[in-house]
């Protein structure tokens, strides 16, 4: 049985790589949200208000470019619609938490924070401090947030725009689900859900973000029916 | 008016994020349902791997010849093989970086 310390460290050391795509991403989303105009305490705000990366942006740009409140409101919900995904993954391994406990945990749930943690919940489901792994990695997340965000207000972006540092997200996601390639069933899921992307790529609302997960899960829910 | 929106926004945020955890019991998904939850990384990560490869800042898609799907290519190879995720991310930005600098 690992102690709270150990699994929390765990979490920590899962996520910290993810911190080369992170760390220019919040820079970036600092840096534009000063550069459309808004006010640097309005821009950091949403760090700790929002707190989701490719939402803050497209907030900011959507507002600055004319739009209303409500479409800009509504592409956050839609973009970041994908987390009630994640929910409904780590509530198994969440369930025992008291309910306060319950509601303080989700407000660090992000993309790789869910994965990382999910990848321990499924090989250690018999640990009784489960949830320190996802603390773990969702602090160090949300710390590295803040400060890059911070930096990109008040430095702006200087990392050079030439040397391409956006590439580290999708590269940071392949290497998230790399080792599930290994599986033709994960294979035809993750194919399906990258095309739909392509092709709902302009729909209203960056919803192809999660239409194309949907339409991956059934076609996973059809896979699942005929394996059996 | 733009703090009420932030506002407004960051409780969706929250909702979606603390809904599934808090507020709907788990019993009431299905076995099946549960099956397919897990799929949940391979159905949405590739929405954020594919366009931030094969989609440009402007919205429109690169050619094939592009250096990211150099990089792409790469970092698959090595995390594949090496099970380790600094390799995968820096091994896709280096072959990335040599391509547009170098060549």
């Amino acid at each position: 049985m690992l102690s709270k310390k150990q699994i929390f460290t765990k979490g920590i050391l899962a996520v910290a790589p993810h911190m080369f795509s992170v760390i220019p991403f919040g820079i970036v989303c600092g840096a534009i949200g000063i550069e459309l105009g808004f006010s640097p305490i309005l821009v950091y705000a949403m760090s700790i208000i929002i707190f989701g990366g490719a939402s803050q942006i497209v907030f900011l740009q959507l507002l600055s470019g004319g739009a209303s409140a409500f479409i800009a409101i509504t592409s956050v919900g839609v973009i970041n619609s994908r987390h009630l995904l994640y929910g409904a993954v780590l509530s198994e391994y969440l369930e025992k938490l008291s309910f306060i406990k319950k509601l303080l945990i989700s407000y660090i749930v992000v993309d790789q924070g869910f994965a990382e943690s999910n990848k321990f919940f499924q090989k250690n489901k018999t640990e009784p401090y489960l949830h320190y792994h996802l603390i773990g990695t969702g602090v160090t997340l949300w710390i590295f947030w803040q400060l890059s965000t911070l930096s990109g207000i008040i430095l702006g972006s200087f990392v050079p725009e030439e040397i391409g540092l956006k590439f580290a997200v999708p590269l940071t996601f392949i290497a998230i689900v790399v080792q599930d390639l290994k599986k033709l069933d994960h294979v035809i899921v993750m194919i399906t859900c990258g095309l739909s992307s392509l092709l709902f790529f302009d729909a209203p609302f960056k919803s192809y973000i999660i239409i194309s997960p949907i339409i991956a899960l059934f076609v996973a829910a059809l896979v699942l029916r005929l394996k059996k | 008016m733009t703090w009420t929106s932030i506002i407004i926004a960051g409780i969706i945020t929250y909702f979606t994020r603390m809904t599934m955890v808090a507020l709907v019991d788990r019993d009431l998904l299905g076995e099946k349902i549960k099956a397919v939850l897990a799929y949940v990384p391979s159905a949405v990560f590739p929405a954020i791997i594919f366009p931030g490869i094969f989609i440009n800042d402007y919205g429109t898609f690169i050619e094939m010849n592009d250096p990211k799907i150099f990089g792409a290519i790469v970092a698959i190879l090595v995390g594949y093989f090496s099970r380790n995720v600094i390799a995968t991310i820096l091994s896709g930005l280096f072959s990335y970086w040599i391509i547009i600098f170098l060549i």
